[in-house]
């Protein structure tokens, strides 16, 4: 078990590992995202009360689900670069911060879309939607200190320290529906409850969540090799790569 | 502790104009508003607590690459994180420190400015009140991005982009007891959450900075 802890720590291994892994996460990811997608924007029934506007939650809420839970993996990802100064844990921090962002401005986004036929605005200073603004900007400031600070360990460590940090919004995102009475519904799905949905409206949900976590941790992977490529380039294993590549 | 608190302040002492900044900025900063939105009495009334938080946000943040600055470049902070004490306490001290010389005459000035905007007696004190109670956070929360960013290139607006995502919740809430104020509510409430911001401001975020001068003092 340890060593397996141990051998995940090294960069070429979970270089190979993640190339074995991607195709699999490739290929499911697509196809539960086109399933659940199509599904929910053709199939699915109509909503009671904003008919066929609401068919945007299968874009807006597994986007606006992985930018937070993106930005706790980073924490948890945090931890370990301040506590074993794990390699592999600043790897994933650098990679996906950007990806984080970007999903942050898709929730942001699709939500403007969503709430323009409903609220009949495109924008309001409403709990939830300012907290995933303030997300927003925390993933931009990680990002930016990141680039500030040239030594690579300083940077890993310093950036650690911000996203522990920022992590006090999420609970702060996670409750907002719940602890102010905004414009915003409450959350769609809870782990613990049964969904008041019926079920051709979750289980489509449901896939299309899952399938982007799947492409998320593609995208996670393709850019954690990238990433590891550059640092290792001076290693010897990265050399025989980039020869064996040239063949 | 104590120590690094007095030095602190006596060097600040020394140096007044920096002291004077800060304070001038928040004044200036103030009067922008009744020029460029409107000098209207109704208006100010009502922006007016959100405007003082809002400038007085910026003049913290103004004075926080001070923090640290000084004792970097002459070499101080390393031998501060070399003594005994643990250095979270340090950090504590010049904190602390450093809202005694932005934060207080702040809150001081700010009945001044209260009146200059029409906000009424019982709104100013509760404004007083929640900047009493805002700017130490404001403080402790700023002296982690200070700390972050110690050494590096454009350090101040690279320490804004980290930090004010980080004010927003102090901002909601101080203006938010305000407005409460004014509309007769109660304030408790939003106050205990102030001083439960303080709370945690004050137990978590000397470790943060001390972590992080720890790490930008291996960087240089």
């Amino acid at each position: 078990m340890w060593q397996l802890f141990h051998k995940l720590g090294s960069p070429k291994w979970f270089f190979g590992i993640a190339a074995w892994l991607m195709p699999w996460l490739l290929v499911g990811g697509i196809a539960l995202l086109m399933a659940g997608v199509v599904w929910g924007l053709a199939f699915a029934p109509q909503d009671y009360l904003q008919g066929n506007s609401y068919r945007i939650i299968f874009i807006h809420v597994p986007t606006a689900f992985l930018a937070q839970s993106v930005y706790v993996m980073m924490a948890v990802a945090g931890v370990v670069t301040l506590v074993w100064r794990m390699k592999l844990a600043d790897v994933f921090v650098k990679a996906v911060a950007p990806v984080g962002l970007v999903l942050t401005f898709l929730a942001l986004f699709t939500g403007a879309v969503w709430g323009k036929p409903t609220w009949g605005t495109w924008w309001i200073w409403d709990a939830r939607l300012t907290s995933m603004l303030i997300l927003l900007f925390l993933y931009g400031g990680v990002i930016a200190l990141d680039r500030a600070i040239n030594d690579e360990k300083s940077a890993a460590r310093a950036v650690a320290v911000l996203v522990l940090v920022g992590v006090v919004n999420i609970p702060i995102i996670k409750y907002s529906v719940e602890w102010w009475n905004t414009l915003h519904q409450p959350a769609t799905f809870k782990l613990t409850e049964k969904p008041t949905m019926p079920a051709e409206m979750w289980v489509p949900l449901l896939l299309s969540v899952l399938g982007l976590y799947l492409l998320f941790g593609w995208l996670a992977c393709l850019r954690m090799q990238t990433e590891i490529l550059i640092r290792e380039q001076r290693t010897r294993w990265v050399q025989d790569l980039v020869m064996a590549g040239r063949h | 502790m104590k120590a690094v608190f007095t030095r602190d302040m006596k060097v600040a002492f020394r140096q007044r104009q920096d002291l004077l900044n800060p304070l001038l900025f928040f004044v200036m900063v103030v009067t922008l508003f009744p020029l460029g939105v409107s000098p209207e009495v109704s208006f100010l009334r009502e922006a007016g607590a959100g405007i003082l938080w809002v400038a007085a946000l910026l003049s913290v943040l103004l004075s926080l690459d001070h923090l640290f600055r000084h004792d970097f470049d002459d070499g101080t902070l390393e031998q501060l994180v070399l003594q005994p004490q643990p250095l979270f306490l340090l950090v504590l001290a010049k904190t602390l420190a450093h809202w005694m010389l932005t934060g207080l005459p702040l809150v001081l000035l700010t009945p001044v400015l209260g009146v200059m905007v029409h906000l009424e007696g019982n709104s100013i004190a509760v404004l007083c009140l929640t900047l009493l109670i805002g700017t130490p956070v404001l403080s402790l929360i700023g002296s982690i991005g200070a700390a972050l960013t110690l050494g590096l290139r454009s350090a101040g607006v690279l320490l804004s982009l980290l930090i004010i995502p980080l004010y927003i919740p102090v901002l909601i809430f101080g203006t938010g007891s305000v407005a409460a104020a004014a509309d007769g509510a109660p304030v408790g409430a939003y106050l205990a959450l102030m001083a439960a911001f303080l709370v945690l401001a004050i137990t978590l975020a000397p470790f943060a900075s001390a972590a992080a001068l720890k790490i930008s003092l291996s960087n240089a």
